[in-house]
């Protein structure tokens, strides 16, 4: 079993390696497969709503849950905006993810996938045009939310400026490489695996304490906690907006673990393809 | 008899011993060929003899169990990259993003071919399938017969040197698959393109293909001309050669 692993991973490495080597990045390519997205979403006002609404509904609801509890707890008067901060932080980590595998999800639905699979575009280049297409899908999303933030609550996201930035670069690099995996299991096991697409960032929604400090996990699940990256996000965030204080220590372990990720999940995508290839299942993109 | 080097030179697919077994599944069980550039060579077979397998394997989407392929001289699937924007594909069985219009479909995929300009090409296949009303229509709204010219103009973006084709006039009308054909054997007259084609229409096997591959269980169980098929089985259509082969009575005639 571990014998038959190691050479799953061994032939993941050598067709990584070939693949570098024939690569030649193309950023017409990428180009390409953006605006095959782009006129998709700008030609269906429903894809366009749904990229605002649920994000919106979230936002409001913890926002006022957040302002009922305020005016009555002397602690959370104090955190004030961590109950929005921490939904429009998990939005981001959320529908990264979810912009990522919805557009590959798209090659599914439309039977193109063996159109785009036999055509020049390289692995490499279609996963580039889907994490565009993730920061495309997510700016439409939580702009307009993050405004309706202010608005609203008084809660200015844009505010955290630098810190912003840190957070934001940590937690789109892990939606991209749950996003990456996803996509792997969308090409091995054809849309049998398609609910992994909606629910699998759920998983890191209880471990990467969203909502509350990984003080309250018991002791042997905050070690898991600490294995994702995202937890050191959310701790972030609770630090600058109750403590006022910007733990760039928090974001650079965040940066490591996620770099081990993203090489985890390309790894994993490698596998699944090279397994795809030979179980013939780039042909049957149903169920 | 023709020396193997010159035979692998002139040969744009060499499909060599190949072998695709899922779990307890032969799907294609050791079958070799060699198509000749600029050839035009029908794979026919009952539904699971292995077409659709085999020329998945040329396309490298599968990878073989044993055996090689090489298409147009480079290692399929391993050194795919290097190959891929010669080639191309259609089948009714893949679709195109049904909400872009036809141009953005055919934009999308000449940039994909790095087609030099893309705007000329798509002006000129228009021209040629009759998509001039049509480029500025969503791909979903328009008739199987349009949309398989318009599948037929995309497989065609990049003046494939090879084109592989799935049963290309499934579900057309016999005026379109008539016009189809037809647009298939300009194309190899103009470009010297080698075209395999899997098909269950024998007519158009007959009529297109200067070779016929006949597959039954993963095997090649004939690979001749129609006509010395017809000559040898004593029949007057490739379909009741077929009928002959998928119902095992080839051996019968052989004696």
């Amino acid at each position: 079993m571990a014998d038959a692993a190691f050479r799953g991973y061994e032939r993941a490495m050598i067709e990584i390696m070939s693949a570098c080597v024939q690569m030649r990045f193309s950023f017409r390519r990428v180009g390409a497969m953006v605006r095959r997205y782009w006129y998709l979403l700008s030609s269906s006002w429903p894809r366009v709503l749904d990229l605002v609404y649920w994000p919106t509904v979230q936002m409001l609801m913890w926002g006022f849950l957040q302002l009922y509890v305020s005016q009555n707890a002397g602690f959370f008067a104090r955190a004030s905006g961590v109950f929005i901060g921490s939904v429009l932080l998990w939005d981001i980590l959320f529908r990264g993810q979810l912009g990522f595998s919805i557009s590959f999800l798209e090659e599914m639905y439309a039977r193109n996938l063996c159109n785009i699979m036999m055509s020049p575009l390289r692995p490499t280049e279609f996963i580039a045009a889907l994490t565009i297409m993730s920061l495309v899908r997510l700016s439409i999303g939580m702009i307009p939310v993050s405004l309706l933030a202010i608005a609203f609550f008084g809660f200015n996201l844009w505010s955290l400026g630098f810190a912003l930035a840190a957070f934001f670069a940590n937690l789109i690099l892990t939606s991209w490489s749950v996003g990456i995996f996803v996509a792997g299991l969308l090409l091995r096991n054809g849309l049998g695996a398609e609910s992994m697409a909606w629910t699998i960032m759920f998983l890191f929604l209880p471990l990467t304490c969203v909502y509350y400090p990984v003080a309250v996990l018991p002791g042997w699940l905050q070690h898991v906690a600490w294995l994702l990256p995202p937890t050191y996000v959310f701790e972030g965030m609770r630090a600058l907006l109750i403590d006022h204080v910007f733990r760039g220590d928090l974001m650079i372990e965040a940066l490591a673990f996620n770099l081990l990720l993203f090489a985890l999940a390309a790894i994993a995508f490698a596998m699944l393809l090279r397994s795809a290839r030979e179980h013939g299942t780039l042909l049957q993109t149903g169920e | 008899m023709m020396p193997i080097m010159d035979a692998c030179s002139s040969s744009a697919v060499v499909v060599d011993r190949l072998v695709k077994r899922y779990k307890s599944t032969t799907a294609v069980d050791g079958i070799s060929f060699r198509l000749a550039s600029g050839s035009i060579t029908g794979l026919l077979g009952g539904n699971g003899a292995g077409k659709t397998t085999t020329i998945a394997m040329i396309m490298g989407l599968v990878t073989p169990t044993s055996g090689s392929v090489t298409v147009l001289g480079v290692d399929m699937p391993r050194a795919r990259y290097q190959v891929l924007h010669r080639m191309n594909f259609e089948s009714p069985y893949v679709d195109l993003p049904m909400r872009l219009t036809v141009r953005q479909n055919l934009t999308i995929f000449a940039q994909l071919y790095a087609v030099a300009d893309v705007a000329a090409r798509i002006a000129e296949l228009a021209d040629e399938f009759g998509l001039v009303e049509l480029l500025d229509r969503p791909t979903g709204r328009l008739s199987a017969g349009q949309k398989t010219r318009v599948a037929l103009a995309k497989s065609l973006i990049n003046r494939p040197e090879l084109l592989l084709l799935d049963e290309p006039t499934a579900s057309l009308d016999p005026d379109a698959a008539d016009w189809v054909r037809a647009r298939l054997e300009r194309y190899r007259e103009e470009c010297g393109a080698t075209i395999l084609l899997a098909s269950h229409n024998m007519n158009e096997v007959e009529r297109l293909c200067e070779r016929v591959i006949i597959l039954k269980n993963g095997r090649i169980d004939d690979d001749d001309s129609p006509e010395r098929l017809l000559a040898r089985y004593g029949r007057e259509t490739l379909e009741e050669v077929y009928l002959d082969v998928a119902r095992g009575r080839q051996k019968e005639i052989a004696r």
